[in-house]
């Protein structure tokens, strides 16, 4: 169907309001109003506000943004918890655990100088900051294809508006703007759809080790103000996942910010093998640690949410541009995964892209060649000097596990500080790892108890996910018959279990079993497109201002 | 003919209510807020009217902080002329919104104001009624239908017992239920454009309005936790429960 859209023209275009898309937004006004210069962003957000689908940690390392915004203390930044204190737990069983003496902490857990936040609020902070330099940011539309002319992305367009189920027009119909640009920044977060699109049709990533990815899930507590300490700081490792083993990994975080406020979290690593695994479960019972509940008892939740994280590092991170634009951030792999942090490193890609794409513009460029200039200032930057330190962080824990993992990377971040002569490589996609379910042991999860641990549905209701229910599917199965004919009698159809809140569901008599797609509960974490064992199902963006409405994440 | 619509801006209807711990109020810091949804079937009527040639010209007004200009612009896109902020950081009551808008009422002369029926944060359901009778002029408020013809307009309301109709003689504040319309999708061109209209920055002093606080708070709190439900099997069972609770 053919579709008359309206056009817009700008110079850059940024797909995403996160941390990668905003300080590139920043930084490009910053760069043009120095030299003199009239060049205009427009970032598109698919969030019904900018901060709405940000979920992180967070603790906040303000390096990169010490440098975009060295004032940023008097424009009241909100980074008000100093991290005081930092405890990192080995958890052998659901009651035992032990602290580690803090001469064996490896430096890359040293937070001194960091802050806790809420990076929702942050990004709230910078698009405020870049709509004062004047870039106009549109939340609630999402960038739903990259328009390609002749091998060059020209910008993208924005998804249409008042399509039914059955993608027939409603008579509130809006199709989707085309926003052209020069060069057009693609700052979607992990497993961006369409960074995930341009990385096939370029074959950014063919001299990368495949991209690895973790499954975070976060809540906040209000805990007893007894109980609270503002600032402290406490990682954990192994129960409810392995320690020794490699068959599931992961690491969990409790931070106190203020207020009474506590964040708590498990991120659950995408190379788990055991199909019966629900990365909701195990958190919900971890919580149940006497090392965590001791803080939660006589609380209340809050907020729930999950979002899925890159951890490849440098080793799976694809080419940095192409023709007409270039990726950013998560969207192009830049976590530090050795020290569970990517919101500084995303704002540095971010400014690093401004200023190669700010420079040619200046130089009169038109977009149609890639920008090779960006990779060779990333590779000069603190950013590649980081990445390559954490390189084989990944690779190590996937290999050895938790405790022989983390010994090694002891070893090397503290003696070697970072630089192993040699890189560890772990080429095994995340969608391949798992066992068939025959070869498999159920999980007994326990039951909530509705005070520490909750079931999924009343947790999404705490995400405050809403979509228009009238529109198409933005879960689209390639195959449709897969998850009934293939995934579940060879893995019980994980899906029921790795997604975070509760959208597939196998529903059914035996011989007469269908799959349910509750499309509307989706909170964007992208676990789905990762992991499905088919690589069946394609996030795609659903209609704008859809999905999670995250306060303080 | 002019007409004034009120948008006030309120933390969003998806957002889950989270009451302060010391019980001063509701968490609105990093809250998600939008236009009240009222306000929102307002402005729609009122562009509605516009495109029947009813209204010639649409001027939003809201009166708060800063952030008001977000709500302001979101009317724009809707389809709003220009519009008014009246700022004020201070805690504006139902009464000092009324006594602002019936003085913009009279600075711009307008023949009506179409508001909410009321706003989902405090749900006073106050304002249209006040300023009607500050400037003591017709009111028709819960409006689910509503048509202008000359110098009358014709509203339904919704009662209790169905529907009423009314006639009231212009100027009039008309306040729009829930029925009255769907509001459309703001488009993005929409908001692009009404990033470029006007917005006229008053002070309540300016009005000559004074910040008066009537009202005090004195606590919030959430509603009791609901005790678990008891799950019954057929309707036999059903009606002994209800019986053994007294209900029935
Ligand atoms: C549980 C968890 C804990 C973490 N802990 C920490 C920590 O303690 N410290 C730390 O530094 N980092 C932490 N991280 C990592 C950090 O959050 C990410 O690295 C960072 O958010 C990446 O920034 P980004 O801008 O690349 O992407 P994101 O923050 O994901 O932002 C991308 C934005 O783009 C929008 N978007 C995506 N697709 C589209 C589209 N098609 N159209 C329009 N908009 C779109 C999204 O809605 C989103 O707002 C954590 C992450 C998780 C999940
Ligand atoms: C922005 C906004 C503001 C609003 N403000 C107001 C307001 O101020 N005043 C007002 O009155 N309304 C207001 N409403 C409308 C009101 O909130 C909704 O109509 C109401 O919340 C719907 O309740 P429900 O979810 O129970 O509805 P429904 O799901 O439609 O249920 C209606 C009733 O049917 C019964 N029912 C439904 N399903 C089942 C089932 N499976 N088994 C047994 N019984 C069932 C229940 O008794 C239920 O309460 C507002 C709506 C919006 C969007
Ligand atoms: S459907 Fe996919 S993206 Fe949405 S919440 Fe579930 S796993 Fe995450």
């Amino acid at each position: 169907m053919s579709v008359e859209r309206d056009v817009m023209e700008y110079d850059v275009v940024i797909v995403g309001a996160g941390p990668a898309g905003l300080s590139a937004a920043c930084r490009v006004k910053q760069l043009a109003a120095a030299a003199g210069a009239e060049i205009s962003v427009c970032v598109v957000e698919k969030g019904s506000e900018v901060g709405a689908h940000i979920l992180s940690g967070a603790v906040f390392e303000p390096r990169a943004l010490n440098e975009l915004f060295p004032d940023w203390k008097e424009k009241g930044a909100p980074l008000k918890t100093p991290v005081k204190r930092d405890d990192i737990y080995f958890f052998t069983s659901a009651e035992k655990g032990f602290k580690m003496p803090g001469l064996f902490v490896p430096k890359t857990m040293h937070n001194e100088g960091n802050y806790i936040i809420s990076l929702a609020n942050l990004c709230r902070w910078l698009g405020q900051q870049a709509e004062d330099l004047g870039c106009e940011i549109y939340p609630g539309f999402a960038a739903q294809t990259a328009i390609i002319e002749d091998g060059v992305v020209k910008g993208i367009t924005v998804g249409d508006m008042g399509v039914n189920r059955e993608g027939e027009h409603k008579p509130d119909f809006a199709p989707g703007m085309e926003l052209r640009a020069k060069y057009t920044i693609f700052a979607e977060g992990c497993r961006g759809h369409l960074g995930k699109q341009l990385i096939a049709q370029y074959g950014l990533d063919k001299n990368a080790d495949p991209q690895h990815y973790g499954i975070g899930l976060k809540e906040i507590w209000t805990v007893d103000p007894s109980k609270f300490e503002p600032g402290l700081v406490v990682h954990g490792a192994g129960w409810p996942l392995d320690l020794v083993g490699t068959s599931a990994l992961g690491g969990s975080f409790l931070y106190h910010l203020e207020d009474n406020t506590v964040y708590v979290g498990l991120i659950v690593d995408l190379s788990y093998s055991n199909p019966y695994l629900s990365p909701f479960d195990e958190f919900q019972r971890f919580k149940q640690h006497p090392v965590i509940r001791q803080y939660l008892e006589g609380g209340t939740r809050v907020a729930y949410g999950a979002r899925a994280i890159c951890k490849g590092g440098l080793n799976s991170m694809p080419e940095l541009a192409f023709p007409g634009g270039v990726l950013a951030g998560c969207d192009l792999g830049t976590m530090n995964f050795a020290k569970i942090k990517g919101s500084h490193t995303a704002m540095k890609s971010g400014m690093i892209a401004a200023e190669a794409i700010t420079e040619a513009l200046i130089a009169g460029a038109d977009g149609s060649v890639k920008l090779d200039s960006y990779a060779s200032k990333f590779k000069a930057s603190w950013l590649y000097d980081e990445l390559y330190r954490s390189r084989n962080f990944g690779p190590v824990m996937h290999k050895f596990g938790s405790l022989i993992g983390g010994a090694i990377n002891w070893i090397e971040q503290n003696i070697f500080g970072g630089k192993f002569p040699w890189t560890f490589h772990d080429l095994k996609p995340d969608y391949k790892t798992l066992k068939p379910a025959a070869e498999s042991q159920k999980i007994e999860y326990p039951k909530p108890d509705g005070k520490i641990s909750f079931d999924k549905l009343s947790s999404v209701f705490l995400s405050s996910t809403n979509h228009e229910e009238d529109q198409p599917v933005h879960l689209v199965l390639k195959d449709p018959s897969i998850p009934i004919s293939k995934n579940l009698p060879m893995y019980d159809e994980p899906a029921q279990r790795y997604c975070p809140a509760g959208v597939y569901e196998v529903v059914g008599e035996a011989g007469d079993k269908r799959f349910q797609i509750n499309a509307q509960n989706c909170v964007h974490c992208k676990t789905c497109d990762i992991k499905d064992p088919a690589q069946n199902i394609n996030w795609i963006a659903p209609e704008g201002g859809g999905g999670p409405n995250y306060a303080n994440m | 003919m002019k007409a004034l619509v009120s948008v006030k801006r309120v933390v969003d209807y998806n957002v889950r209510i989270q009451v302060k711990s010391d019980g001063s109020g509701v968490v609105t810091d990093g809250v998600k807020h939008s236009m009240n949804p009222f306000d929102e079937i307002a402005m729609e009527e009122a562009v509605r009217l516009k495109e029947k040639g009813k209204i010639t010209e649409i001027i939003a007004v809201t009166i708060g902080g800063a952030k008001g200009e977000e709500t302001l612009r979101t009317a724009l896109a809707f389809g709003a002329d220009r519009a008014i902020h009246i700022k004020d950081d201070g805690e504006i009551q139902p009464l000092t919104a009324a006594k602002a808008l019936a003085a913009a009422m009279k600075k711009e002369d307008a023949k009506v104001l179409l508001c909410g029926k009321q706003a989902i944060d405090d749900d006073a359901n106050q304002t249209a009624q006040m300023v009607a009778s500050l400037l003591d002029i017709a009111q028709a408020t819960f409006a689910s239908k509503v048509e202008i013809d000359g110098d009358k307009a014709t509203v339904v309301r919704e009662v209790d017992a169905g529907l009423e109709t009314l006639e009231v003689d212009l100027p009039a504040v008309i306040s729009a239920d829930l029925r009255l319309n769907e509001p459309r999708y703001l488009k993005l061109p929409d908001i692009m454009k009404a990033k470029k209209k006007p917005i006229e920055t008053v002070s309540l002093g300016d009005l000559g309005v004074t910040l008066a606080a009537g009202l005090k708070t004195t606590k919030t709190a959430p509603p009791p936790s609901r005790s678990k439900g008891v799950m019954v099997k057929t309707v036999d069972e059903l009606v002994d429960a209800l019986k053994a609770k007294g209900l029935l």
